[in-house]
């Protein structure tokens, strides 16, 4: 019970230090001007304006959700490093792994209100099944790259490094099925060493990687649901994976000399 | 919760030279600017698109929005900074590249097709309308059900634009061998009786109305009617024809 109330006190003062920061400012400043830009996108297309129009919106919602949701998270666990917040709190009877609960499930809170922020705007060009699905799964990325942040700051202790990292990350796990189709297509076929390490190389990259491309799809909101299986797919890729690294982040948290 | 516009001293606890400095700066930039700016108006000549992975991986995966991206891009590049660019000076065939790539990207918009039909074959050059017409053609036929829309309106380019109703035919008749499906309305499928109709060719327009008629695909009893009253009109037609024509042997 008191380590609850720890937990939440923690996490409490992490969504607080979001409204302080004025990181709500900054998202509402994004939507607007994004909201905006997708009107005047509209009124370029000469056909399939709303398609056009949400396609748009919601490319750029999802890129700016997770850089700044990310660049947030690392430069607040900075923050603490350097102001001894981290060593005043463990300093105290809390156990490590409740100061990492508490400080993910402050992102969390943020990450839900973005997502929410999302389907909102959403429901002015899409149906409501299509926008609320687009913004769960816009939510699991976000927990996923929330929880990938902190594994950086913990291991880097830096925010160049830590937000270099993590843009990388994204880009690559959001275009590594393409890379792979680029590295097996018949015009590259060779039978180069090289060409068959560097195959293998991608191989193995994306069996240890989460399949972006499956998440957050445009298509659902220009074209509506279809009835596959990507929706649980998203949820167990997600399950795993910020098991995954959160495992990783709490055992570089336990290694930490204070 | 500290506002975003708190000011911490008043402006004279700025140092002069700071602020002088600050200005000088500003004024320098200003000159820069106005003397060395070089604002020149150059025509771009539009690209060959690159291959499609290209663009989903600039894109992180999201082919659709690169899609609507690169659809806006092409269609504005008539309207260069400082130009505008008639449709004539266009390369048609770069463009027919660029829809194709669009089509790569996301297979269910029909953003390039209604862009073909509507905006680029807009142009009063026949050669660059055909070139729409080969582009919807070769687009309809991979998924004709939920294209014959393009597709009608590529006949109607045909004829009343170029004025090629060998062509018009031909796309009339493209649309009722290959879109068949449900959503695909009556009076596209029979397109091509009217254009028969309107060449003069009744004897051919009358097969094909009684060979649908006769074959039951159509459910609808208005539309059944509606065939049977052409097929009437045709042959009224015909009996004029033949009429006009014997009064006119010596």
């Amino acid at each position: 019970m008191m380590q609850t109330g720890r937990l939440l006190a923690i996490t409490k003062y992490s969504v607080l230090e979001a409204l302080r920061d004025r990181f709500l400012h900054l998202i509402f400043a994004g939507f607007l001007i994004f909201f905006l830009s997708s009107i005047f996108v509209g009124e370029l297309a000469i056909t399939e304006t709303l398609q056009t129009q949400v396609s748009i919106f919601a490319f750029l919602l999802r890129l700016f959700c997770v850089f700044t949701l990310s660049l947030f998270v690392i430069t607040s666990m900075i923050r603490q490093f350097n102001d001894k917040g981290f060593e005043l709190i463990l300093s105290q009877p809390i156990p490590r792994y409740i100061y990492l609960f508490g400080k993910l499930f402050g992102y969390l809170v943020i990450a839900i209100f973005m997502s929410f922020a999302c389907f909102v705007c959403l429901l002015a060009y899409a149906d409501m099944l299509s926008s609320a699905m687009w913004s769960v799964s816009l939510l699991c990325e976000l927990l996923l790259f929330l929880t990938l942040s902190v594994l950086c700051v913990f291991t880097l202790e830096s925010v160049t490094l830590a937000f270099s990292v993590v843009i990388g990350f994204y880009a690559l796990s959001r275009s590594i099925e393409i890379i792979q189709l680029i590295s097996d297509s018949p015009i590259l076929e060779s039978v180069d060493l090289s060409h068959r390490f560097i195959d293998w190389g991608i191989d193995i990259l994306a069996y240890v990687i989460p399949s972006l491309h499956r998440f957050t799809q445009t298509e659902w909101l220009a074209y509506g649901i279809q009835a596959d299986r990507d929706y649980i797919y998203i949820l167990i890729q997600t399950f795993i994976y910020t098991i995954l690294i959160f495992l990783a982040a709490l055992y570089d948290l336990y290694r930490k000399e204070l | 919760m500290q506002s975003i516009f708190t000011i911490t001293r008043p402006l004279k606890d700025v140092p002069k030279s700071v602020r002088l400095l600050l200005l000088i700066a500003f004024l320098l930039q200003c000159l820069w600017h106005f003397y060395f700016s070089n604002l020149q108006i150059t025509k771009q000549e539009m690209p060959y698109p690159q291959q499609s992975d290209v663009y989903r991986l600039i894109s992180l995966g999201d082919s659709i929005s690169a899609a609507r991206f690169v659809m806006l891009w092409a269609q504005a590049f008539d309207n260069q900074p400082g130009l505008s660019l008639s449709l004539k000076e266009l390369d048609y065939a770069k463009v027919v590249e660029w829809l194709n790539l669009v089509l790569d990207l996301d297979s269910k918009t029909q953003y390039p097709l209604l862009a073909a039909a509507r905006f680029y074959a807009e142009v009063q050059e026949p050669a660059k309308q055909r070139q729409m017409i080969v582009f919807i053609k070769a687009a309809f036929l991979k998924d004709p059900d939920r294209r014959w829309r393009a597709m009608a309106h590529a006949v109607y380019i045909a004829k009343h634009r170029i004025k090629d109703m060998s062509l018009a035919v031909e796309c009339a008749r493209l649309l009722r061998l290959h879109a068949t499906g449900k959503n695909v309305p009556y009076w596209a499928k029979q397109m091509e009786f009217f254009v028969l109709e309107d060449m003069g060719e009744l004897g051919a327009a009358k097969i094909l109305i009684s060979g649908l008629l006769e074959s039951g695909e159509l459910d609808d009893k208005h539309q059944q009617q509606f065939l049977r009253s052409r097929l009437k009109d045709i042959e009224q037609r015909q009996s004029m024809n033949s009429t006009i024509e014997q009064l006119s042997i010596p």
